[in-house]
């Protein structure tokens, strides 16, 4: 005798209206992209030199701060979603898949969150 | 049901040669796959920073080094790449610019855009 409820064996199963989140998001984050992208070129290549002191000292604005947070953070989203679309279409074998997203997932978080701790540690510090 | 026919299927990658849309495409994912690798190195140069004065100039030794700015040069054109080419998707995704024409002008101003955009940046970085 089987209690469970056609709904209840659906769920999870397929689409509840968002399967377009990860194509939505990696459209999002290159639209937020568009503008970071300019600027941070821009900005770092307009640095006078390279040196210690006028990294940390353009990296202390707050303006500065705030968007090299936010190229962190769309960067590693954006990268993250894309590299997990490569793997999903050349990758059969679905443990390895799963793993190799997970890992990359991982090191994304890992490696986002030392770089915006990083930028709030030398636009706080100095 | 066995392939009976000796002649090649085209296309076939191994014979066909692919158009210059489809290059760029495959270039989308590649400088897609190599930009996410080299948040690395972003994330190194601000880590350098934050860590203090010695492990930034260990940092920017590499980076500003020959071999380093030729890394980053190309790390440049990637971006451009992606940029006018992540561009470019974005009006496919609204449904426009499908045909040749367009899709061969398209190819022209992602190609250009890079270059200008490319040389445009190190301009500035050198001055």
């Amino acid at each position: 005798m089987d209690y469970r409820t056609p709904l209840s064996k659906a769920r999870g199963l397929g689409s509840a209206k968002e399967g377009v989140h990860h194509w939505w998001a990696q459209r999002m984050t290159a639209l937020a992209l568009t503008p970071l992208t300019i600027w941070f070129c821009f900005s770092v290549a307009s640095l006078s030199t390279f040196s210690y002191d006028a990294f940390s000292a353009w990296l202390q604005g707050p303006m500065n701060a705030a968007l090299m947070l936010a190229v962190m953070i769309a960067g590693f989203y954006h990268g993250a979603i894309g590299l997990q679309v490569i793997i999903e279409d050349y990758v059969s074998n679905v443990p390895v898949r799963t793993a190799m997203i997970v890992l990359v997932k991982g090191a994304a978080w890992l490696l986002g969150l030392v770089g915006c701790m990083s930028v709030i540690l030398v636009a706080l510090g100095g | 049901m066995a392939w009976k026919d000796s002649r090649p299927m085209s296309p076939h990658l191994q014979v066909y040669r692919l158009p210059l849309t489809a290059l760029i495409s495959i270039g989308h994912r590649a400088t897609g796959a190599a930009l996410a690798g080299g948040m690395l190195f972003l994330v190194w140069a601000v880590a350098s920073a934050a860590a203090g004065p010695e492990s930034f100039e260990t940092a920017q030794a590499v980076f500003g080094s020959w071999f380093g700015k030729l890394v980053l040069f190309g790390f440049t054109a990637a971006l451009y790449l992606h940029f006018f080419n992540g561009l470019r998707h974005m009006v496919w995704d609204a449904g426009k610019g499908f045909d040749l024409e367009h899709a061969r002008l398209g190819n022209k101003i992602v190609l250009g855009g890079t270059a200008v955009m490319t040389v445009l940046t190190w301009i500035v970085a050198s001055a």
